[in-house]
């Protein structure tokens, strides 16, 4: 089992160190990154540190432990505000972040997915953007992504077995005439690899790999860098704010410890991967007389543009049984409507991926605030129920956006993050193509009875940190480089310029990893 | 129109503070599971005659016909727990008060068709509210809904792999290239 010791600490006023804040898919794979160069950090990690052998086989008691369950608030007309009002997000508080219970999908965007303003043209009330960098500038590092997290289907790895979700999934996708159908790029290892075994099949990957066989930062990342002597790691770390110099140049991070106080830790550069609802919450709060709207926020987009892809589920009932409980959560694949193709009534595309729900979130998911015949009626068909995700690119929008709330406050007395949604037309309008398109396949492969599950809680959260080519649009840079100042990144989904088909770990892995070299030569050239 | 499933339903009393029944046997993995046919609820906040409305307006806004009244009763006890809160214990009082009202006297008396009218009619309101989202985590949240709607709960544990996670037969297998080799099987 990995080991957590910190082999190195730091002191609080040792101005040498870069901070990270979070331990996810971007905190930790930067913080392995960057040790790697020799370069010394210190992470920041809100949550506690729960090892793979304390995971538990239990939905809700899983949720209660790795779940970011502080209070939070939502507006807007997104039916989550309506069924969960206090959680927008289904999103980690733990060392690891969400890599604990994400489900594994590892897709490359497409080419075209990284310049979808050229592509797709100006769509009324979406602000949509260019990235400043292109599928060509990337591939490099999702090559390298695909060799750290061993995602299947590259390198040579074979494809995971497909579980009885999948084969009812194929099935109907094969009569439909769909062809990219299959078990998926997955980080979750279809042969053992770096001590951690094959895939078991156990069907909890949303409440984290006891075997590791998924790839986490928890198993892979942060024990690596430990190992370095670079790294020091401080679960129960709750940043409050990040301060700065008469020059505009952050100097330090002010959080809370597990004892409730307050600490400071002097920083050479700060790197932020809270989320993208803490991490610009984190800026807002930040907000000093030289950035008297938030730290790095000149543009006004601190905390706008926030995507969540278009979402949906399709499950349904089959005469035969199914138990799509068993095995691999995302079991498989269907990529035919991941394209941009306008004569479908929308822009750009979504995947269709299997999905299961053990019979507690399937009561609480299936159709939240539902009661009656009709809903224990698909309760009573659990075992011969198959489920599909839809997952596609929603379009940022200005006024979608993390605000801080004018009154209520967390326990350490920090404003709390309101999340503002609305849907975009052309969101609606995929969504509808999908759960056509979704009980279409399984019509095809017999379904007596399908249903359409809304949105869960976002387990996406892009895009309110946007990277731009112009101060003037945008946050960062295609380097994550805040435009206001030099010497503070942004490491996670937030930098997202706009939200692709495409599940998004991969991509903020492989930017981490650009990050990494880019903070390590401006380092070198003492540009920061 | 439901008369046949309360004579399905095992034996349903309330007595002071105590709710108590038998199981009807509908569900052989469940029979399985509980220690003895016979089960006692006691409850803390709520008085018995409470407990049954409450186990009752539960059946209503979920019902699974030949779910034991067992798995019902973990509902009335998280419900019980709640009420140790003046507020809720107070809250659910007045939306039974208010149920018997309606019904003219006594909702339990009534018949199920009678009972379910009423139950629409409350639909909404605060403790349907309190019941329902009680209800929906508490009655799928415990091994004997486990083994009534047969999901393997934390027998997964261990994993499928070897333990039926491929074992569809009823559709075509998927070509190799759109799958992958099983690990640790031969071929």
């Amino acid at each position: 089992m990995e080991s957590y010791e910190n082999k190195t600490t730091f002191a609080h006023d040792d101005s040498d160190v870069v901070v990270i804040i979070g331990s996810g898919a971007g905190g930790g794979t930067l913080a392995d990154e960057l040790t790697r160069k020799g370069i010394d950090v210190v992470i920041l990690e809100a949550g506690q540190l729960h090892k793979r052998s304390d995971f538990i086989a239990d939905e809700w008691a899983s949720f209660g432990q790795l779940a970011w369950l502080d209070n939070r608030t939502t507006s807007g007309t997104w039916r989550v505000s309506r069924d969960f009002p206090n959680l927008p997000s289904w999103i980690c508080k733990a060392v690891g972040g969400s890599t604990t219970h994400w489900a594994g999908a590892s897709l490359r965007f497409q080419p075209h997915e990284f310049r979808v303003r050229t592509e797709y043209g100006e769509i009324p009330g979406a602000n949509l953007l260019d990235w400043p960098l292109t599928y060509d500038d990337l591939a490099p590092y999702y090559a390298r992504a695909e060799d750290k997290m061993g995602v299947t289907r590259t390198n040579g790895r074979p494809g995971l077995p497909g579980n009885n979700n999948f084969k009812v999934m194929h099935a109907g996708a094969k009569a439909l005439g769909y062809e990219q159908v299959h078990t998926g790029n997955m980080a979750v290892n279809s042969l053992p690899r770096d001590g951690r075994s094959a895939c078991l099949q156990r069907g909890f990957c949303f409440q984290g790999c006891a075997t590791g066989a998924k790839w986490s930062t928890l198993y892979v990342e942060i024990p690596r860098a430990l190992a370095t002597g670079h790294a020091e790691l401080r679960p129960q770390s709750h940043v409050a704010r990040i301060e700065h110099n008469e020059a505009g140049k952050v100097s330090g991070v002010v959080y809370f410890d597990a004892d409730g106080n307050e600490q400071r830790q002097a920083a050479r550069a700060v790197a932020v991967a809270g989320n993208s609802i803490e991490t610009p919450r984190m800026l807002l709060n930040s907000h000093s007389s030289l950035f008297p709207d938030g730290l790095a926020n000149s543009s006004g987009q601190v905390g706008r543009n926030y995507m969540r892809h278009m979402t949906g589920s399709v499950y349904a009932a089959f005469e035969e049984p199914v138990h799509m409980y068993k095995g691999t959560t995302m079991a498989g694949i269907i990529q035919d409507e991941s394209i941009h193709d306008p004569s479908r009534g929308f822009a750009g595309g979504y995947e269709m991926e299997t999905l299961s729900l053990g019979l507690p979130f399937m009561a609480a998911f299936l159709d939240p605030g539902a009661w009656g015949r009709d809903f224990t009626e698909a309760m009573d068909a659990y075992t011969h129920l198959a489920g599909m995700w839809l997952v596609g690119e929603d379009m940022p929008q200005e006024r979608n956006r993390v605000t801080l709330h004018d009154s209520a406050r967390d326990q350490y007395g920090l404003p709390v993050p309101d999340v503002h949604f609305d849907d975009h037309p052309n969101d609606v309008a995929m969504r509808n193509h999908a759960f056509e398109r979704g009980i279409a396949v399984y019509e095809a492969a017999g379904a007596k009875k399908a249903y359409k599950t809304p949105p869960y809680p976002s387990t996406h959260n892009l895009g309110t940190c946007r990277m731009s080519a112009s101060p003037l649009d945008g946050v960062c840079n295609g380097f994550g480089q805040t435009h206001d100042v030099d010497n503070l990144f942004i490491s996670d989904g937030s930098q997202f310029t706009t939200g692709a088909a495409e599940n998004p770990t991969l991509t903020i892995v492989s930017l981490a990893i650009r990050q990494a070299e880019y903070i390590a030569e401006q380092m070198a050239a003492r540009a920061i | 129109m439901l008369d046949h499933s309360v004579s399905r339903r095992g034996f349903l009393k309330a007595t002071g503070n105590t709710l108590m029944g038998t199981l009807a046997m509908t569900s052989l993995p469940v029979a399985i599971l509980a220690p003895g046919k016979s089960w006692a609820l006691e409850l803390q906040s709520l008085t018995g005659r409470q407990g049954e409305v409450l186990l009752k307006l539960t059946r209503h806004i979920f019902p699974h016909d030949t779910l034991e009244d067992a798995v019902y009763a973990l509902v009335v006890k998280d419900l019980d727990a709640a009420s140790a809160d003046g507020d809720v214990r107070n809250m659910m009082a007045a939306g039974i008060a208010h149920l018997n009202e309606r019904a003219g006297g006594d909702w339990l008396d009534l018949d199920e068709d009678r009972q379910f009218m009423h139950v629409r009619a409350i639909a909404g309101s605060e403790m349907f509210e309190k019941v329902r989202s009680t209800a929906v985590v508490s009655l799928y949240n415990n091994e004997m809904a486990f083994r009534h709607f047969g999901y393997g709960g934390e027998l997964g544990d261990a994993g499928y792999l070897q333990r039926g996670f491929n074992d569809l037969t009823w559709l075509p297998e998927p070509p190799a290239e759109a799958s992958g080799p099983v690990y640790g099987s031969a071929g």
